[in-house]
Parts: C-alpha cells; structure tokens; sequence
C-alpha cells in the first residue's frame, strides 16, 4: 500500500521536473550569495609563515654561509632528496662544495629546517617556480644561497613571526 | 674452589670472579656496560674520567669499575640510583667544558662523549660561566687537534708511553689549566701514531686527511686487508658513494689487535691521486695514446702469442692477490715459459733451491710475544712491519732478550738487549754462530763463512740467550732478504736457528709472498711448492736477457725492483714490455710500451697470505676509478684471448676455489734447508750491501699518500736521499 503511494508521487515528480527546479533553485541561492574564487594570479590566499615552499640557503647579515656542512638535513631527509658533500673551508671550516637539493623527489615536508643547526636551509613561501629543462630540478647550492639572498627579508620575518612558538 | 676464584654479585646476579681483576673488566666479560671515557682494555689504568662510578656495597661512596678490583662476595649495582646519579654528575662536569659542535665535529655520530650524554646528560646545561678554550696544537699531517674538546681521559698520553713506547704527548699544568700537548712543538713522530684518533673517545683527535669530508653515519663499513707489510693487518674501509672516505682498525687479536700502522691508515690517499692510470695506454712510435680496453688486450695477446715461449718474462710484485697469482702462473704455463718470478727485492737468488715453502715467520704474529729470545737479524722492523716490532715490543717489556743485528743502528723504544751494527751483516752472524756452536766446530756447510771468525762478548750473549729461553726466534728481514749475499746470511740464521734451538722466521716483502710462493710465481717452482722441470730466469735474468716480451703486474721499476740495477733502462732496452699498473710514472712511460690499468687493493677482491700463512679474503671496498680493472679480470681475458684451457671463471673465489683444490694441504716447511754455495764469502760483505726502504717509500700506495709524505718520517727520508 504504503509502496504504492510512493510511486505515484515519483511518478508524478518526474513529469513535473521536480527535481530539476530542485537543483536549479540551488544555483539561484548561489548567485546572490558573495563568491570565494579568487582571480589568481592577481589575487592570492593568506599563507602561513611556516608555509613550506622553495628551499633556500641562507647567510649571515656579514656574508658568510651559514650553512656548516654537518649533513643532518641530509640525514633526515625522508626522500634522499638532499645530496652535500663537504671539505675544509678557505676559512679552514667545515663547509658544503656542493649542496643539491632534488626537487622531483622532494615532499616539502620541511624536516631539512627543522634539523639544521644553524638556520641555514629554510623552506620559504615561494611555491610559484617552474622547470623548463631537463637538470632544472636540481637546486644547487649557488642557486639556493641566491635564492636565500633574494628573499632574505621574506625568511628572516618568517622565522622572528614563529620564535614565540618555539 | 680454587684461590683464585671470587665469587660477586653485578646487579643481582651471581658471578665468579678470577681475583685481581677490575669490576669493569667483569662487567664487560658479562655484557654488563658501564660507561666509561677512560679505561681502555689495550692501557693501563687512570681512572680520571670519573664516569665508570658504580655502587658497591657497604663502600661509603660510588667506587670507579676500572680502578676496584674484585673482592670475595662484593656486590656491585651498575644501575642503582646512586650509580646514575653519580655518573649523571660526572656527566655533567664534563660537559661544562666541552663545546657544543657536534655538528662540525667529525667525531659526531660515533662520539663516546655524544653517545653518553644521550644517556646521562642534561638537557639543560646549570653552568652559566665561561667555558675554558685551549688552543689548537699543529702535530703534523696525520692528527687534526680541536683541543678545547678534549676531556682529558689522557688515553693517548698512555698510548705513547705505554704502547709505543715514545710518549710525544703529556699533560701540562694542573686542573682547570691541564692541557695535552706536545712538550716542544713537533709533529707525532712514529709508525702507529694515529692509532690516539681511534683511542679518542671525543673529537679532540681526529683524522687530518679525512677532516670534514663525511659524516659517520653516511659511510658503509667495508672490510679489508692492509697491502703494505707481511702482517695482513685486518681493516676497515669507510666508503662514501663507492670512495674511500678512511680507513680504520678491524680488530683482531691474533694479527693487528685494535692497533694499525700509520700507512695502513693513511694509504688509501693514494688511490685517488693524479697518478692513476685512469685508461689503456699505448705508446706509438714514441707517443703515449689511450686506446681502448679491447684493442689494449687483444694487442697484449697478440704480443705473447707472437713471442718466443722462452723469451716471454712475466714479473708480479708480491702486493698482488692470490688469485693474481694463480692466474699469472697458468698463463705462463699456457705460453710455455717458465720465466716468472715476483722476488723483485731479492738480490741473492743462488739458493732458491733450498727456500722453505714459503716465507714464514716461524710463529703466529701473536706467539712472537711469548718469546723470551728473539734475534732479529737484517731488519728495520718498525719500517718493514710496525705490527711486528709492536709485538716485539711487548714481548719485551715482559722480559725476552731482543736482539738486533744490522750494519746500521735503528732506533727503538724498548730495552734492546744487545745490539750488533757497523759490520757486515754475514760477518756479524758468523760470529753469533761460531758463539752458538761454542767448543764444537761449526758444522761443514757453513765453515766457510766461518773462517777466522771469532765471537766477540755481544755474540755470545746472544747466542747464549737464543739458547737460554724456552721459546726463542731468529726473524730474518727484508733488509737480509735483499742482501747481495742472502745465500750466506740464510744459511748462517737456518744454523744459528738449530744449533740454539730458535725457530727461524722471515720477514717478506709485500703482503702476499707467501700467496706468491704457494701459487708458484717463482723460475723454480711450480703452485704448491713443486719444482719446475726446467728452471726458468729469475728478475734480474730476464731484465739482462734479451726478451720479446715482458709483463710487469703492479711494479714500478724505479723504486721497486732492488733484484738488478738500471732496471728501467733494461725494461726500455726490451723489445716490447706490457705493464699491468694503478699508477703511471715517467719510469714506466720510459720502460713500457703498453700501459694496462689494474685496481689497488681496495678495487680487487682477493686473498693475501700473510706470513703467518694465514689465508685472508676480502672484497672489493671502493669503485674503480677511471677504466681501471681488478687485475685478476684483466689477466682472465688476456688468457682467454691467447686460448688458455680453464679461464671461465665468473668471480674471484671461483680462481680461489681451483687453486684451493689444486694445492691441496700442504706440508709446513717453513724454514728450508741451509745452502752450501755462496755467492759472497767471509769478509767480502760490507755494510753497503744492505738496502732499507724508509718507512714511506715501501710500495707505490705509500709514496702517493700525501699526509704519509708530510711526515717527519718520510722527510728525514727525502733529506737522506737528496744529500
């Protein structure tokens, strides 16, 4: 009985394009309501200061690389992304000659911060960045100290922004 | 129950005892671990660390484990309340001073100091003064100094007096002040120094050439064989992406122990230097050219093939592997030649007929401490084998009479008991023998030698003490072994050996003569010892020979071959001379004309043979650099190219397996019988007759080490040839 009732009413809601005005009264509601796309590039959503983005290497205000070579970033790193080799300095420091860091393999998990004694490597906002040739992917030490240089500003009221949590 | 037995308790647990020992050493024998900075097994006891502290029952304070011996129903607790809290207050006293960079420390990683501070440090340091800072100190090429972090557990200050016996560091002042140091400043001055870098329980010594250039926990640990001494010294290679990083001690107690020489340790250098052979090499008309592998080979075979079977000559130097060897061994029997040989030292071949199976040092390396005699007779031992003069050295200080006969005086830290240099090396043994024989006459197949030779008070003595102890030993060196009259010199040491009752022992060169002798490098004698049928041309023979074609395997004729003078001239004069090589020099541009790179010891895999007779295998550590090859690979083509039976091997320890089961078990005839001809008699030796290679000239590994070559050692050397 109660089965039969049912499908009448179906039956008449389908003639009557019921579900159709249903759906079309959803896309009403939303065209007076105040959109949420953003017209990106132009417009852009807050990030947090610990958003992990492009890596950078960092400096001293003096100059100096921070980065000491002790390898732990590379210890940590969970995707082997990161390869140093290290020797003494012209300083007679430990120092990097080489620093690479492979994008590909990369997960931006930002353990390579979080392990550096010194603040040297550090994820930075940056996460507008494309590769064209084949080799791109690999960040070396020279463009990873320029980055850290371009963007020192960036980095340094990121990190004052997150010591009171530390 | 026996004296000397103790019955003790550690945690709970009842344990027997023997008296006299240290609670730690208790400890360590049941697998107990008590911390500890300053005690070490191989040194005496300082107990100044303070970090070993344990409870002890009804003692009133936390008693030191290195430092309490065991006492009947003792009872210890490593692990109490009181115990940690003593050893976390040591802890914590140590790190007042100790700076915080374990991250630019090489020692990070595998730190003593590092590792107990996980453990027992605070995480929160409660000293808010200024830490103390002690300034660097320049000990020479091989020891990076960062003494600020030194705690002071003064494990090398003992290393120096205790085991080799030439304290160079002390401490200086007193408390906060105390300092290691150097009393003058100079650099570490002796053949197993840089073994303080492994005693070191914190960064404070460290490996120079190595500084900075990886961390510990990135190398894969690779074991090795030491290729410079008849020790075989047991070895660890630290590889970083297929390079050698370092290498350090493997231990074993019946060879090396935990101690290695110096150029064990730094001779790795070596195989990454500009003078690799990185290609084949071909000279033109006058003109070096890399050619390919191929080409290199097939022009190799053709050479041996087109050559006169008896004016083919092949030379090994005895650094090559077992399998090498018998791979060398097969392809001349392959060719029809017998002229092989690999004593490229030996100038004095006349009685090869009468040589023991192999070089053996009549004892196990470990044995030569229980000697209570030893005569050491044309050696300079701390060069030839620093392990062995360490050994020597204990034996020693326990109380056996060493003696050293050599025309020039070496220097030793240990009490010699008499020491015979000035004359002839044949003549100083005449008269050690004509004092063993005592009112006999000395027997027939050596009066020659003995001809109005009389013993002075020093021969006596020590012929007396040969004679005296229970266990005694006549080692003949490589310095006899090159000795223009070696005839004369074996035959005198094989009749000292018996009529004293010594066993006879013999330093060879390079790592595997023995593994030479037994695969059958030799004009004389084929694997296993066999005579040949016909007797082929030894070294210098074939380089006087004219020759159609020569293989030199792993030689620099320069400085390596001592069998013949004006070698590399003799080698230019032949008519065609293949080298199988690591390295390229202007000698072997001059005398060779084809170039083949092989592997150096940590490229290959393989086996030595040390003089103990002790079969040591190991793997290749490291990636062969350039287009460099292991040698057993190269010589496995060459035989397959010029058709020889049986060259299918896959692996190195196929080559082992046949030869292996070739040869058999072997007699032991380590001492050889003592030959009647001589090609120098009485009196015509002279001091001028000895060769010593210094300590860093011993093989082409060594002379490219460039810290070895910084040393006080090789630059007394260098200053000793230029003037």
């Amino acid at each position: 009985m109660f089965n039969e009732m049912n499908r009448v009413i179906s039956y008449i809601k389908t003639f009557a394009l019921w579900e159709l005005l249903g759906g079309l009264s959803v896309t009403l509601r939303q065209f007076f309501r105040k959109g949420i796309t953003l017209e990106y590039p132009e417009e852009k959503t807050p990030q947090s200061h610990r958003f992990r983005g492009l890596h950078a290497l960092r400096r001293y205000p003096n100059g100096e690389e921070r980065c000491i070579g002790c390898k732990l970033c590379e210890a940590v790193c969970p995707a082997l992304a990161i390869t140093i080799e290290s020797e003494v300095g012209e300083d007679g420091t430990r120092r990097t000659s080489r620093y690479d860091i492979d994008l590909f393999k990369c997960i931006y998990c930002g353990f390579c911060e979080e392990a550096c004694p010194v603040d040297a490597i550090v994820e930075t906002r940056l996460h507008e960045y494309h590769m064209e040739a084949p080799g791109e992917n690999i960040m070396t030490k020279e463009k990873l100290l320029a980055i850290g240089d371009k963007y020192e500003a960036m980095i340094s009221a990121d990190k004052a922004a997150d010591a009171k949590y530390l | 129950m026996s004296d000397d037995i103790v019955n003790i308790e550690v945690n709970g647990k009842a344990i027997e005892a023997r008296k006299g020992q240290m609670v730690i050493e208790v400890t360590d024998g049941i697998g107990v671990y008590v911390p500890r900075f300053c005690y070490h097994e191989k040194l005496s006891i300082a107990a100044n660390c303070r970090m070993c502290l344990v409870e002890v029952e009804k003692a009133p304070k936390p008693m030191p484990a290195c430092a309490t011996p065991v006492a009947e129903g003792m009872k210890i607790f490593t692990k109490s309340a009181i115990a940690i809290s003593a050893q976390k207050a040591t802890m914590e006293f140590l790190l007042i001073n100790h700076p915080l960079d374990c991250p630019i420390c090489d020692q990070g990683g595998e730190c003593e100091l590092q590792d107990l501070a996980m453990g027992y440090g605070r995480d929160v340091s409660r000293y808010n003064s200024g830490k103390r800072v002690v300034k660097d100190k320049d000990i020479g090429s091989l020891v990076s100094t960062d003494m600020t972090r030194c705690i002071h557990c003064t494990r090398c200050v003992r290393f120096g007096e205790e085991v080799q016996g030439y304290p160079q560091l002390g401490t200086i002042d007193r408390a906060e002040d105390l300092k290691i140091s150097t009393y003058v400043e100079q650099g570490i001055d002796h053949e197993l120094s840089a073994n303080i870098i492994d005693i070191c329980p914190v960064g404070a010594l460290n490996n120079k050439p190595y500084r900075y250039s990886a961390r510990a926990w990135e190398m894969e640990q690779r074991a090795t064989v030491s290729p410079h001494d008849c020790v075989g010294s047991n070895l660890y290679a630290h590889v970083l992406r297929g390079t050698v990083k370092r290498i350090v001690p493997r231990e074993n107690e019946e060879i090396n122990e935990c101690w290695i020489a110096d150029r064990d340790r730094y001779s790795y250098e070596a195989i990454y230097s500009s003078d690799r052979l990185v290609a084949p090499r071909i000279k033109n008309n006058g003109e070096w050219q890399d050619i390919s592998w191929d080409d290199a080979l097939t022009k190799a075979a053709d050479t041996l093939q087109a050559a006169d079977a008896d004016k083919i000559g092949l030379i090994a130097s005895s650094a090559v592997t077992l399998e090498d060897s018998h791979l060398l061994v097969q392809i001349a029997a392959h060719l029809g030649t017998d002229n092989i040989d690999h004593r490229i030292g030996r100038r004095d071949v006349s009685d090869q007929a009468n040589d023991p199976l192999y070089p053996h040092l009549g004892c196990s390396i470990a044995a030569i401490e229980q000697q209570g005699a030893v005569l050491v007779a044309g050696s300079n031992i701390r060069n030839e084998a620093p392990i062995i003069a360490h050994r020597l050295r204990k034996a020693a200080l326990a109380g056996a009479r060493i003696s050293f006969v050599t025309s020039r005086e070496y220097k030793y830290f240990f009490d010699v008991a008499d020491y015979l240099h000035g004359e002839g090396l044949v003549d100083m043994l005449a008269g050690v023998l004509v004092a063993a024989a005592g009112r006999k006459k000395p027997p027939a197949s050596v009066a020659k030698l003995c001809v109005g030779v009389s013993a002075s008070a020093t021969q006596k003595r020590i012929a007396a003490s040969l004679q005296d102890a229970d266990e005694s030993l006549v080692l003949l060196g490589c310095i006899a072994g090159r000795h223009a009259a070696y005839s004369a010199v074996r035959a005198l040491a094989v009749v000292i050996a018996d009529l004293t009752g010594a066993k006879l022992g013999t330093i060879s060169e390079g790592p595997n003569a023995a593994g030479a002798y037994l695969a059958g490098v030799l004009p004389h004698r084929e694997r296993g010892g066999k005579e040949r049928a016909a007797i082929g041309l030894d070294v210098a023979a074939m380089l006087d020979a004219a020759m159609d074609a020569i293989v030199l395997v792993n030689i620099e004729p320069d400085a390596d071959i001592h069998a013949t003078t004006d070698a590399v001239a003799k080698l230019a004069g032949q008519k065609y001379v293949i080298a199988i090589t690591p390295f390229v020099s202007d000698a072997l541009l001059e005398a060779a004309d084809l170039l083949l790179p092989m592997g150096t010891f940590a490229e290959t895999s393989g086996t030595y043979v040390n003089a103990a007779g002790t079969w040591q295998s190991f793997t290749g550590v490291a990636n062969p650099v350039g287009e460099s090859r292991p040698c057993w690979k190269v010589l496995r083509v060459l035989g397959n190219l010029i058709d020889a039976p049986g060259f299918d091997y896959v692996t190195s320890e196929d080559v082992l397996e046949e030869f292996r089961a070739q040869v058999g078990d072997l007699e032991t005839n380590t001492i050889g019988k003592a030959s009647t001809r001589f090609t120098k008699a009485n009196g015509e030796d002279a001091p001028a007759d000895e060769i010593d290679t210094p300590l860093y000239s011993v093989d082409a590994l060594v002379r490219r080490a460039t810290a070895l070559q910084l040393t006080p050692a090789a630059r007394r050397a260098a200053a000793e040839r230029d003037a």
